[in-house]
């Protein structure tokens, strides 16, 4: 059951992420993006990651993809135009890609050994701190990591996302006469 | 009950990453672009995820969660740059945008 | 494990039939509020006080004409209205609507699931609910559908974020992300309930205003007011499809209504113990109103009412005796309760619709990055205060 779901959303996961790179009007692209991060999702929730897995659509697919299919609407600028492609590249391209992908999936098959195996529910929070049936990826568990062992770095990007809005803000504004 | 080898999990994070590295070195329009760098963030949290699966800590969570954050950040900043180069130079496409002389 | 997947069948087919008569019968509620506000019937003719008004308009949207313009970017133009409603009706499934309940010996919530992060999840989803509307605009082809969307999108965006700080808050005090046990810890009666035991109405009204501008409602109704931009993102829909944007306003309605009944106003328990006498308070106004009915049947002004108003009048009689029989009050009363306070937020939505005029774009913009934003900061500031010198 696992692994139907698995397989499922890494094959929309995988097409969509062709589609993002292979379309030519941009907004198909940001359009198939969103379905990469929608099933990449639904792997975190396989790996018990509850609270990424939701922080990953309201924040990734809710707000920064929205922010690129507005700027997109905006531009309106239109498909792109390609010009200037070598047929040879595709063909020598495409298979030394997929060769080069075959070759490194064949290591990583053997780096890690049939041991370790991603069940759903596997991922369970230590013994201590836990409510019964908690995932080991849920809310409790990640604010608890986060006031305590990285409070510093999560300082550190309050101020980053501080410096990222007045610099969107100083950079969209209009001239001043 | 098998579950998934946990490898299978790697070689689709590296399959999206190679993904994301060609859409980067071969789209001209520079939203593509930049929508490829997500792609390889993503790819890189799914990488994350599941090495905190196999370690059984959190701290990988905690990991993609920053990579979340700053990448929120630079598409919001990126994005402010892409509207002032068009204003200025009035197209998407980067071999067009390749000298600071206009 | 059969009988899970047969217990969440049925509850699913039972939601969603409640949920799209509610729907329909939303919009006949809506149509007598705002005209009894303007002093006027409103609909009268289609059925007794015009309440097969519903299922005309259902017969009309269905029978139209299914026009698909030529000039439109046909797969998102297709798929926009399937995803708005998608996400409308998907916050529904983690919503309790009362405490458990037995039916021929099976035990079960009256909640499609629990999942432990159910508040997450509902925030995902109406995030999820932008693209929607916004490739609504987009794949139109049509400027002021484009306007209508990209201005809709920008203020759902920018009112989930006083909306989430202020449903955190109320998460301060309960400690816990799943629906459920939110209820569950308010348990009591009214003392108890988060706006008074928590002290959150502050929160409780940022968050109704920023329900109202995440629902597209007056006054943030801009990017879908007739008299502004014809007809906003969904100029170019007709029959089936507007029907769905339709439903899909009115069902995210619904969610942010009982979202704020769950967090705030204590879901379904009842105000006062169910020992001094709660439990039969749905029965007397059941009674009052078959009463009222039975009266003016008897003095009626029109030939027509002396048929029609009996009939009313025996069955609230009914539906009171109903609220008696001890077997269904354990679970009854309390789904009496949720639906009254649910519809108490709804009538409010339909009352501020019929009162107040609507927002500029520049205003309403600056209302939520000026005002809404800092006073939901504030209010969290203060409330984590609070709890962290109290316990």
């Amino acid at each position: 059951m696992d692994v139907i779901l698995f397989l499922i959303f890494a094959v929309i996961a995988v097409v969509a992420a062709i589609n993002v790179v292979v379309q030519t009007h941009p907004i198909s692209s940001a359009i198939s993006l969103v379905g990469v991060m929608g099933s990449l999702a639904i792997l975190y929730l396989l790996l018990g990651a509850e609270f990424i897995a939701a922080a990953q659509v309201i924040v990734y697919a809710g707000a920064i993809m929205v922010l690129f299919i507005f700027v997109i609407m905006l531009l309106n600028a239109g498909a792109e135009v390609k010009k200037g492609q070598s047929t040879m590249a595709l063909f020598l391209g495409l298979p030394l890609l997929a060769g080069l992908l075959l070759v490194m999936c064949w290591y990583l098959q053997g780096w890690f050994p049939a041991g370790t195996s991603v069940v759903f529910g596997g991922f369970q929070s230590a013994a201590a701190n836990a409510a019964p049936l908690q995932a080991g990826g849920s809310a409790r568990e990640v604010g608890m990591a986060l006031f305590t062992r990285y409070l510093l770095p999560f300082e550190v990007t309050s101020i980053l996302i501080l410096i990222a809005i007045v610099g969107a803000i100083v950079l969209a504004r209009k001239e001043m006469e | 009950m098998s579950g998934i080898p946990i490898s299978w999990f790697l070689m689709l994070s590296a399959i999206l990453f190679a993904l994301g590295v060609a859409g980067f070195l071969f789209r001209r329009n520079i939203i593509t672009v930049f929508m490829s760098i997500e792609l390889m963030l993503n790819a890189v949290n799914l990488s994350f995820i599941t090495f905190s699966y196999k370690l059984q800590k959190v701290d990988g969570h905690l990991m993609a969660f920053f990579v979340m954050v700053v990448a929120a950040a630079e598409a919001a900043v990126g994005l402010a740059i892409i509207l002032t180069v068009f204003k200025n130079r009035a197209t998407l496409n980067i071999d067009e945008i390749d000298s600071m002389k206009n | 494990m059969d009988e899970f997947i047969v217990i969440s069948l049925i509850k699913v087919l039972v939601v969603f039939a409640v949920l799209m008569t509610t729907l329909a019968y939303l919009q006949w509620v809506e149509r007598k509020v705002i005209a009894h506000i303007q002093v006027r019937p409103g609909p009268y003719r289609v059925g007794p006080h015009g309440l097969l008004q519903p299922l005309a308009d259902v017969i009309k949207l269905i029978t139209k004409e299914d026009l698909v313009p030529p000039y439109v970017n046909k797969p998102l133009y297709l798929a926009a209205p399937f995803l708005a409603i998608t996400m409308a009706l998907l916050s529904i499934s983690v919503i309790p609507f009362g405490p458990t309940i037995e039916v021929a010996g099976h035990k079960t919530w009256m909640q499609l699931t629990d999942l432990n992060m159910g508040v997450l999840f509902v925030l995902a989803v109406s995030s999820m609910g932008v693209y929607g509307i916004a490739l609504a605009g987009w794949s139109s082809n049509n400027k002021y559908a484009l306007l209508g969307g990209l201005r809709s999108s920008a203020q759902m965006i920018s009112y989930e974020l006083p909306l989430s700080l202020t449903i955190a808050a109320p998460l301060l005090i309960t400690n816990t992300l799943s629906l459920r046990e939110l209820v569950e810890k308010q348990s009591g009666g009214i003392w108890n309930w988060n706006i008074i035991h928590g002290g959150q109405i502050v929160s409780f009204i940022v968050f109704l205003i920023a329900a109202f501008a995440e629902t597209n409602r007056v006054p943030f109704d801009l990017p879908e007011a007739e008299n502004e931009l014809v007809a906003g993102f969904h100029t170019e829909y007709s029959s089936m499809k507007f029907a769905s944007f339709f439903m899909a306003e009115y069902a995210n309605m619904i969610t942010v209504s009982c979202m704020a009944t769950l967090l705030f106003l204590g879901g379904w328990v009842a105000p006062w113990p169910a020992e001094y006498g709660s439990s039969l308070v749905p029965a007397v106004i059941f009674a009052l109103a078959g009463v009222i009915a039975l009266y003016h049947a008897a003095n009626a002004a029109r030939s027509r009412d002396r048929k029609t108003f009996p009939v009313f009048g025996v069955v609230f009689l009914l539906i009171a005796v109903i609220f008696l029989l001890p077997m269904v009050q354990s679970w009854l009363v309390p789904l009496f309760w949720f639906c009254a306070k649910t519809g108490g937020i709804l009538f409010t939505f339909m009352w501020i619709r019929g009162t107040l005029p609507r927002f500029r774009y520049d205003q309403l913009m600056g209302f939520t990055w000026k005002f809404l934003f800092p006073v939901a900061v504030l209010n969290l500031l203060v409330t984590s205060f609070v709890v962290a010198l109290v316990s």
